[in-house]
Order: structure tokens, then sequence, then C-alpha cells
């Protein structure tokens, strides 16, 4: 490198130092050779500071001309100067970089991650349709009285009926000498408890707990979740509750599920209805379809048309509303929706199971 | 319900494939189960047994000469059973059967056994998937007409239906032949009940009286002298046993026949075996035993209705015979009884026997009297044909009530109308009820009159008679429409809602959720540490087993049960939570039904990781978790040593809101080295908390949250190294802290008591924020009020500036 020795300032000798000095940059690889560079020209006793110092011994007109080359000149260096900085930035980033690669495949610092079970997960989704429809999500108790559980429903004691719901009895006895509490069968038991407590109109849905004295299967648990729905009104029809039902299976199961209602028994209701949906796994085709047992449909729910005993328990007068009741099991929808082949897995509370959710 | 469509025919046209057949029941209301096809044996035919000889290598085998008309054949058997001119059922070689030593459908071939070769074989019932049995061949009738195909003779299509309670009528042939007949436009044939009485008057030979009227409301008899008792001509075997129904002998085999006929069952008495020419229906007398059919001696007690004679009982009325008068080879006289009992009764008496029969399941739903006469004809009639004798003249016939009238039930187009949602011509509404058998009278073009049928037991309103309609018509007819009325306002419940936030909350803090049952054991409850003996749990009275037979009043059990069912898959973590309730027992009500939230961690807090090792989740991650949920939900609590024998000495926190009076929202701590001990749990500690939903809903604020000012003035920080008495708690240092002038926060960020810190001491270090709304605060100032705040914790708590 060039001592700083003062120049005469011209145009030549600014053209051969800006040369000189864009030369020698072009060749510097560290940023303390830079440094060093920038203070041999651009410093306070740098050679192009010093030749602009020696401007003053310029006539006028000469020292216009040269100053404004010598600033041009300046500012080329500067420029050159930031450029190669950025260029040997880059370099070493580069460099860095390849020296700090991480393996990016390596698993992350772990994050605990829960999970909602995946029965609330159905049963928040079945709800969650209904409520857009206008119906409100209520519960009721789980331990109940035959009253509601059962005669409130139509089903009177000594009904064969009753052959439809094995019962869980609670260890009580009333004055009578009777046991009239059980953990309820299904939800529908807030049927009579909803219609008590308000006038139509009403339309809510009652997801919970149900229990069963039977034993367990891979179709079968003694304690299930069912949600129950009802709507009352003056008017409420039986093509509407096709029609509502009809809008839950495509809103739950997709617009392309075709859905079938036929005759069904409940005692709580008339006409009763059993709907079903075309089997997903076979298209409806049905002929050796496990899902469906060779039928193309699969069962979703029980519903049907309050019964108008029902209905003049309560004290509504059956001449004047009408209204549809529904019942359907959350587990048996997630079983067809995710292919779970054993109910007892819901409950069994393996963490495998329920981690997939 | 088994319905062979060989039967079937009988009463009805069927002129549709049985596939078709069983839909339109099926969307009736009348659900096929299943369509058991038996036959498909192609190469099988009814073959005849010409001599048979023993096989000269084997003493078990024997080499039969078989014929089947065209062809003949030697044939190696192995069944015992097989006999010179029996009909068979012969399975040519090429016939496709199942191998009952692979299991599997094969082709047959003609193969050596024991050196001679068979070309062919008999077939037992196994091989023709016709039953279990394998342990003869099956012998078909004399008359089974040689070298007819085995399909065309045996083959047939059964119906298997799942009928539902309501519809007794459906557990007849003849009621589903009405059902066919409605759905397929046919007629349905009646069967043939006329007979010639040949015999003398049957009062003089029984005297029949009912003692309960409340209990039997018909009672029918006719009788048959002269039977020989013996097997069943075959159709009659045919039929029961495709019905799912063993044959027994021709006069018992009549009696199923006619009920699986009509729904009327009906029970033949060796009549000779009968004290004084009597029958008598009565309550049973305390102390009464009868050995039954089966065998097993009963002991009666009066609300069971026995038909007895001038003694004892002889049968249990509606439920089942009496091995007394049961009908045996030697029978030659049969008294026939046909009757109706109550149906609640009769429930009530198979339950209390727990003996459920074909009988009980018939009349417990109510019979109508009208179909007792009708299969007492038809039945005296078959057992005459089948087994013989001369029938007595005239029957008993004990109508103890009022004749009963039919059933009327009057349904408007009004009504149907406004149920369906649509409109069914008057036309069409008969034309649908007269095909089911109802007759229908005009009132008027929007009223009809309708007789109900005596089998259908299950129409009583006008609501069953819509039904009737359309599920007839088929509900496809009706429209599918929109709910029109109006939208009722939402019905708000806030228990049902905070529950589903709390399970939000901590999913999102990384707790899975899990659902247990809410039965729980004696013994778990008392590994526990719950007390069992207040009176507040509810037990069960029929549970499934010991370890289901309480209702749980805590989710203790609940939760470490789950921990120590998943410690074997790995070592965790485990965060697991469960919002469920729980029952206390109140007097004369249902329980309390309440909501509680509880959560358990335990073992690693992370996944074993290449990053760094975690160590073991402890008693501050579960109240970490805990602070969080009651952060998100705006709740201010206190927390405040707690001892009990669940959690372990000095390590529980009981949970007090800071508003609702103080009241306690729950608990978090570590379980006692010894209930985890109990519930042999491996990894250690075990961090649980639980809060009483309930309690913590009264404890959210009302209002919405308040939004108070940013400051937009810096904060200064200052860190306060304090020497505390070891019994100060962290909670009591950050009250004075907190509610002192200028400070905003502050952050605990070390704790030491060892090394440097006199004994009996500890020390705490925090970094207090300073902060103003309107200013920035001088240097002096915050000094000041630091100042100021290390007096207090001096003058409060004895602390002391770490040196």
């Amino acid at each position: 490198m060039t001592q700083p020795t003062s120049e005469p300032p011209s145009s030549q000798t600014i053209e051969r130092l800006t040369r000189e000095a864009v030369d020698e940059l072009s060749k510097l690889g560290t940023y303390e050779e830079l440094e060093t560079w920038r203070v041999a020209y651009l410093g306070r006793r740098g050679r192009l500071t010093l030749l602009l110092r020696g401007l003053s011994g310029l006539d006028i007109d000469e020292r216009r001309l040269v100053g404004s080359l010598a600033n041009e000149a300046k500012g080329t260096l500067e420029q050159n100067l930031e450029r190669r900085s950025a260029e040997i930035d880059g370099a070493e980033l580069a460099t860095s970089a390849s020296q700090d690669k991480l393996d990016v495949t390596l698993p992350g610092r772990t994050t605990p991650v829960g999970r909602l079970h995946p029965t609330t997960q159905i049963v928040r989704e079945i709800c969650g349709v209904f409520s857009d429809l206008g119906f409100s999500v209520v519960e009721g108790p789980e331990v109940e009285w035959d009253h509601y559980n059962f005669e409130m429903l139509n089903i009177p004691r000594g009904h064969p009926a009753r052959d439809m719901w094995n019962t869980l009895w609670v260890d009580y006895q009333n004055e009578a000498g009777e046991q009239p509490m059980l953990l309820r069968t299904h939800t529908s038991p807030m049927q009579a408890r909803v219609m008590e407590s308000s006038r139509p109109p009403i339309r809510v849905v009652v997801p919970g707990k149900c229990y069963r004295y039977e034993a367990t299967d891979a179709t079968h648990e003694w304690h299930f979740y069912q949600v129950e729905g009802l709507a009352v009104d003056e008017g409420i029809t039986f093509a509407d509750l096709k029609g509502t039902l009809y809008e839950f299976a495509r809103r739950l199961f997709g617009e392309d599920r075709k859905v079938r209602f036929r005759c069904d028994y409940f005692p709580f209701v008339e006409p009763g209805v059993d709907m079903s949906i075309d089997c997903f796994a076979c298209e409806g085709e049905g002929d050796g379809c496990r899902i469906c047992r060779d039928s193309g449909w699969i069962e979703i729910m029980g519903a049907g048309m309050v019964h108008p005993k029902v209905l003049a328990g309560v004290g509504y007068d059956p001449e004047k509303y009408t209204g549809f009741a529904f019942g359907l099991g959350p587990e048996r929808i997630a079983m067809l929706k995710y292919g779970i082949e054993d109910i007892r897995l819901f409950y069994a509370n393996d963490l495998r199971f329920l981690r997939q959710f | 319900m088994k319905v062979p469509l060989s039967w079937l025919r009988d009463y009805v046209d069927v002129n549709l494939p049985a596939k078709d057949l069983a839909h339109r029941l099926t969307m009736a209301g009348v659900e096929v189960g299943e369509v058991l096809a038996t036959g498909g044996w192609s190469g099988c035919f009814v073959g005849q047994v010409l001599a048979v000889r023993p096989h000269p290598q084997a003493d078990r085998l024997s080499l039969c000469q078989v014929t089947t008309g065209t062809e003949q054949m030697e044939v190696v058997c192995g069944a015992p059973n097989v006999a010179t001119d029996q009909k068979i059922c012969f399975a040519k070689v090429g016939a496709n059967l199942l191998n009952t030593h692979t299991g599997k459908h094969e082709t047959l071939k003609a193969a050596k056994i024991r050196g001679v070769e068979s070309q062919g074989m008999i077939c037992s019932e196994l091989e023709l998937g016709l039953g279990e049995d394998h342990s003869g061949i099956i012998v078909l009738p004399e008359d089974a007409p040689l070298g007819t195909p085995l399909d065309e003779y045996l083959g047939d299509t059964v119906l298997d239906l799942e009928v539902t309670p309501n519809r007794l009528d459906c557990f007849s042939i003849l009621g589903v032949a009405h059902e066919v007949a409605a759905l397929t436009g046919q007629v349905v044939r009646e069967p043939d009940g006329y007979y010639a009485e040949e015999g003398g008057p049957i009062t003089d030979d029984i005297s029949i009286s009912v003692a309960d009227p409340d209990l039997c409301y018909r009672y029918t008899a006719s009788l048959i002298s002269g039977v020989t008792i013996g097997p069943s001509p075959q159709w009659l075997q045919d039929r029961l046993t495709k019905a799912g129904f063993r044959p027994i002998n021709n006069v018992v085999d009549v009696t199923n026949f006619v009920m699986l006929e009509y729904n009327q069952p009906l029970h033949a008495f060796d009549y000779d075996l009968l004290k004084d020419k009597t029958i008598i229906v009565r309550r049973a007398k305390v102390g009464e035993t009868l050995v039954t059919l089966d065998g097993i001696e009963r002991k009666l007690s009066d609300r069971v209705l026995v038909i007895a004679d001038s003694n004892d009982p002889i049968g249990i009325g509606g439920v089942i015979g009496g091995a007394n008068s049961e009908i045996s080879g030697s029978t030659t006289r049969v008294l026939l009884e046909s009757a109706t009992f109550d149906g609640y009764n009769n429930r009530e008496t198979a339950q209390e026997l727990r003996l459920r029969t074909e009988a009980t399941l018939r009349f417990e739903k109510g019979l109508r009297s009208e179909l007792a006469l009708i299969a007492l004809r038809r039945a005296t009639k078959l057992i005459q044909e089948s087994a013989g004798g001369r029938i007595s003249a005239g029957i008993i016939d004990v109508f103890t009530g009022q004749p009963q009238e039919t059933q009327k039930v009057t349904l408007t187009a009004e009504r149907l109308n406004r149920v369906l949602g649509m409109e069914f011509g008057a036309e069409t509404v008969d034309r649908v009820l007269n095909s089911l058998g109802f007759s229908t009278h005009r009132a008027g073009p929007d009223k009809v009159e309708v007789d109900v049928p005596y089998w259908r037991n299950d129409i009583n309103i006008e609501e069953d008679l819509i039904e009737e309609v359309v599920r007839i018509a088929g509900y496809d007819s009706v429209p599918t429409t929109a709910l029109s009325t109006p939208i009722p306002s939402q019905r708000p419940d806030s228990g049902r809602k905070l529950g589903e936030t709390v399970k939000d909350e901590l999913a999102a803090t990384g707790l899975q959720e899990v659902i247990n049952y809410p039965l729980v054991s004696l013994e778990d409850l008392q590994k526990a540490e719950w007390p069992t003996n207040s009176g507040e749990t509810l037990r069960l009275s029929n549970s499934l087993n010991v370890s289901e037979e309480w209702l749980r009043p805590t989710l203790r059990p609940s939760l470490l049960g789950t921990l120590a069912a998943n410690q074997g898959h790995g070592e965790g973590p485990f965060r697991l939570f469960e919002v469920g309730r729980v029952f206390l027992a109140q007097a004369n009500d249902l329980p309390d039904e309440r909501q509680v939230v509880a959560g358990i961690l335990a073992g690693q807090r992370s996944e074993a990781s290449w990053l760094e090792s975690s160590g073991a989740l402890d008693f501050f991650d579960a109240k970490g978790v805990v602070e969080a949920l009651l952060e998100r939900l705006g709740v201010s609590v206190q927390y405040e040593p707690e001892e009990s024998p669940f959690f372990h000495p000095g390590r529980c926190a009981v949970i007090k809101a800071e508003n609702a009076d103080g009241a306690t929202l729950g608990y978090v701590g570590e379980v006692h080295t010894l209930v985890a001990d109990k519930f042999d749990l491996r990894p250690r500690p075990v961090s649980f908390f639980e809060i009483s939903l309930d309690q913590l809903l009264q404890a959210i604020p009302d209002t919405a949250r308040h939004f108070s000012q940013i400051s937009r003035f810096p904060a200064a920080t200052r860190d306060l190294a304090l020497v505390l008495p070891g019994n100060v708690t962290a909670a009591a240092v950050e009250g004075i802290i907190n509610r002192h002038r200028m400070v905003v926060r502050a952050e605990l960020f070390d704790i030491y008591s060892g090394e440097n810190v006199e004994p009996g001491t500890k020390s705490l270090a925090y970094h207090v924020y300073f902060q103003a709304n309107d200013r920035t605060l001088t240097t002096e100032e915050v000094n000041r009020s630091l100042q100021g705040l290390l007096r207090s914790l001096e003058q409060e708590l004895g602390a002391s500036l770490r040196g």
C-alpha cells in the first residue's frame, strides 16, 4: 500500500488515485483489510483527504473543477467500500452458516399437547349442528326417577317395552317400599323435565351419559353418551322432522350422503322413525360390507312425533301442540367416522387410543 | 322371530324376491335382521340306502349301496345311524360341500377310504349347513321323492325378524302374512279350523272354573280321546325346525305350531292325570310348589296364577306346564287349553320366577281374547289329524269378564294432515287400512271410523292409525321441510358452558382429557382415603360387578386408576384431566350431582429428548396448570397450606376464592405416598388437583373484564434479595410487595437456603417493577418507595436485605 503523500491535485491524479484504490479494494478479503484501506484513502490523513486539502493551492476555476471531481471520487470510493463490505458479509455468512448448519430433521423441543376426548369432540360437533338450527343445549341429571325415565315417556311399569332398556337401579327405597331411583337409560327424561319447566316453543338437545344393565362387547357399552333432541310447538309436522334430521345428516356426514327414513318403534313417539344414512364404506352397495352388515344402510338415530300421552303428561294440549323427538349415540357416530371397531376403547382411557383424536 | 317363506306362503302369495320383501318389511317397521337361505346344494339329491355292509378294513365304517333312482353307487359311511331302506341326503361326486375337517367348502371328489373307493357322501346336518349335528346322517321321511334335487326338497328362505315390542302380531306367521299382504297387494288366506265332533259332550268329562277372573279373562278347552302319541308328521316337524323349534311329539308340536301360526299359546294336559275331572284357575296358595316341565321345583307366591285340578297346581297359567300333567307316550286323552291371561301379572310372574317362555313373550303383551277360541279350534283339528282320536262334542268357554268389544278408533283428515304435514286422500287411507285387515266406516269425507282386527293390540289412538297409513304408504311419500316455527330464545346452561371452557383451557395447557365410568368400587374409595361410612355415597342394587357398584363421590380413584392403567406404556409425561360428575346422597331425593374437574400429573416433564433431561412433573407443574386455568377465567384465589389423608403431608394447598366469601374451590397437592402405593403407581411424585365447577362458577366475576390503562411511561426495576424467617410464605411476602405504592409487578426469581444464609431462614429474591401512569418516576421516587417497602417487610415479616 502506498504511503500517504501529498500529491498535486489534478483531474489526472484523482482519476489515477480512484483507479488504484478501487483496484486495490477488489483484492481485499477481510474487515481488517477494509479498515486499513479506508484509513489509507478516506481517513483523516488518507490520500484522497490530503489531496482535497491541497485544493486550496489552485486557482478558483481549477479548484471548482477538481474539487467536484474529488468529491465524486470520494463518493465512488465510499460506495465501493460499502459494496465490498457487503460482499465480504455474504461470504462470511456463507462460511459460518455452513459450519453452524442444523440437522433440521432432529425432533424439536417438546411442548405438551393436550387433546379432548373423542366423545367430547363428537358431542360438540353434533350439538353444534343443532345449535345452528336454533336448538339450545341443556343437560339433566344422570341419576333419575323411574317417573321421568319411564312413566312420563309412556312406558308404565310392567310395559313390555321396558325390556328395551335394561336398567341399573340405585339401592334406595321410598316410603312405599318401591325402588324408584335409577341411572338414566337415555337422556330422554329431559323431554319431560324441559316441557314441565317451560312453555312452547321448545327446541333443545340434551347430551349426556346414559347407563344400561348390559354385558359389554364390541358394540355395546353399559356406559355411553346420548344426544336427545326435542322440538315442540304449534304446527310442527312429520315433514319438519324429516327436514331437520336430513339437514343434520348432511351437515355431519356431507352433502352427498343419502338419508333413509323408515318406521320404527319407541313408546314415546308415534309415528316412530329410524333414520339411516347410506353406508360410506361400501357406498350403499351392501353385499359383503362389514360396516353396514350387507344392508347398504347405517342406522344413525331413532326419532318420531312426540306421543300425545307424553304431551298430555306434562300438561300440554295434544290437540294444539305437536312436536318431534330424536336420539342418537355419539360413540356410534365417532366409530363410523373414524373407523373404530370396538366401543369399549372409548372409556378404557388408553392414552394410545385417546392421542389419535 | 323366524319366518320360513315356505310356511308364509300357506297364507299369502309371495311374488317378489326374498331380499325385496325383506326391504319392504324393514321400511314398514318390521325389521328383517337377516335373510337366511338354506340350500345351494348343487349335486345333492334325495337318495335311498339299498344295502349296508361292514367295511372290510374298519370297524366303524360301513359300505352302503345308494341309489338316486337313476344311478347306483357305493359309498363309505361313518354314521352309526345309517340303515337299509333309509331315504337320505346324497351328495354326488362334484357336489360343493362343507368339509368338516378343514371347515372350508370344497368340491367332493371320489376318494379311497381305507382301500375302498367312496363315490359320494351321505350328509349330516353339519355338512349341509342345516345345523351343528354331525353325530349321524339326516334321515329323510319315507315319502321323500327319490332323485329330487335337495334344493327343491329341503331348501328354503327364512326371514329372521327383529320384532319391536309393540308388534305382537309379528310374532305370528299369520300376522306377518297380513303385513306382506298389505305391502304387496295380496290377500291373506285364513287357515281352516273346522273339524267333526265324534265324542260325547265335553261337559260330561270336565268341569272348569276361573276363581280369579282379574287374571284370566277367558279359558277355553277341548278334549280329544284315543290319541296315539308319537312323532309328528314330517311337514309339521319341518315347519317347526325351520322356525327354530325342536319337534317333541304330535300333540305338543301342534300347540307350538298353532302358537306360531296365530300367536295364541296353548297347553295340552294329559287328561287322565287330572284329579276329579276338574280344573280351577286360581292364585297359588302360599307354600304351594310345582315341578314345571323343565324339571325345576318352583315355590309359588300368591301373585302367581296357577291352573289346578281339585287338589294341586298342574301348570302356571300362561307361563309353563307342570310335570305332573305332562303329555307322555302313554297319554290317550288330551285336554287342550287356550286361554287369555292378564299381561301385567304374566310379566310379573315371569320376572319373579326368572322364567321367560314363548308363552310369556306373547301373553305379557296383552293378547286379545277373540284369539283363544280361534286357536283352540285350529289346534284341536290338527291334533286329531296328527295323533288321531275322537274330539268331544262342544268346547268349554269360560268368559269371565265383559266380552271384549272390537277396538274402535276414529281418524280425521285434519289430524292426519296436521301431524304429517301432507295430505292423504280418503281413498288412500281406506285402501291402506283395509289392506292391513282394518274395517273402515266413512263418517264423512274427512272422518273414518276404524275397527281394529283381533291380531293387532297396538292400535289405540289416532296417531297409531296415522302411523299405519304412512308406514304402508312409505315414509318416502312425506315431504321434507324445514322448521318454520319461531326459534325459541336460547336457554343458558352456564354450568355446562363452564365445563366445556375448562376442558378447552386444560387441553390448551397440554392435558389429555379422559372420561371414566362414574361407578367405582368401595375398595378404591377406601384406598383413596375417602370416608365411606358417612352415608353420602350411593350404591347400586343390581351392579354389573363389584368394581362398578358405587356412584363416585369423588374423581380421585378414577384418575389414579387411569394413571395406573397407562403407566405401563411409557415413562410419561402423564398429564390427564377429567370433567365429570360426582354424586352425593340426599335424603328422599335424587343425589346432588356436582360437576368437578380433576387432573393428575406424573412422570417425566417431557418426553425423553436429545436436548435436555427435564426432571419429574411435580406439585408446581400441577399448580401451574391450576393458575393458568384460573387466570384465563379471571378468578383470583389464594393458596393456603392444607393437610388431608389423600395428600402428602406438607404438600397440599387448599384453593380459596378471593371473592365469593373465600369459598373453597378445590385442592392441589402431591398424592400421599401411601395412597400412591395402594394404587401401585410407579412414577413419583403424583400431583393432583381438583376444582368444584359449581363453586368456581360462583367465583367467576359477573362483570365483563375491565380494561386498565397501559402506562406510556417506563418502569424502573429493582432487585430485592430478602432474608426471611423459614416459616414465612411466599404468598405473605408477595402480598406486601404487590400492594405497595408504585409497585406494578414482582417476579420471584430465586429461592435460596443453605450456605451464607442463617439456619432457620431463607432468601427470596424478586425483580420489583415501579411505574406510574402519569409520569416517569424519578430515581429518588423509586428509591423512596423501595425504602418504604423494605420497612414494611421488616416490620410485618421480619425481613432483611441479604448482604
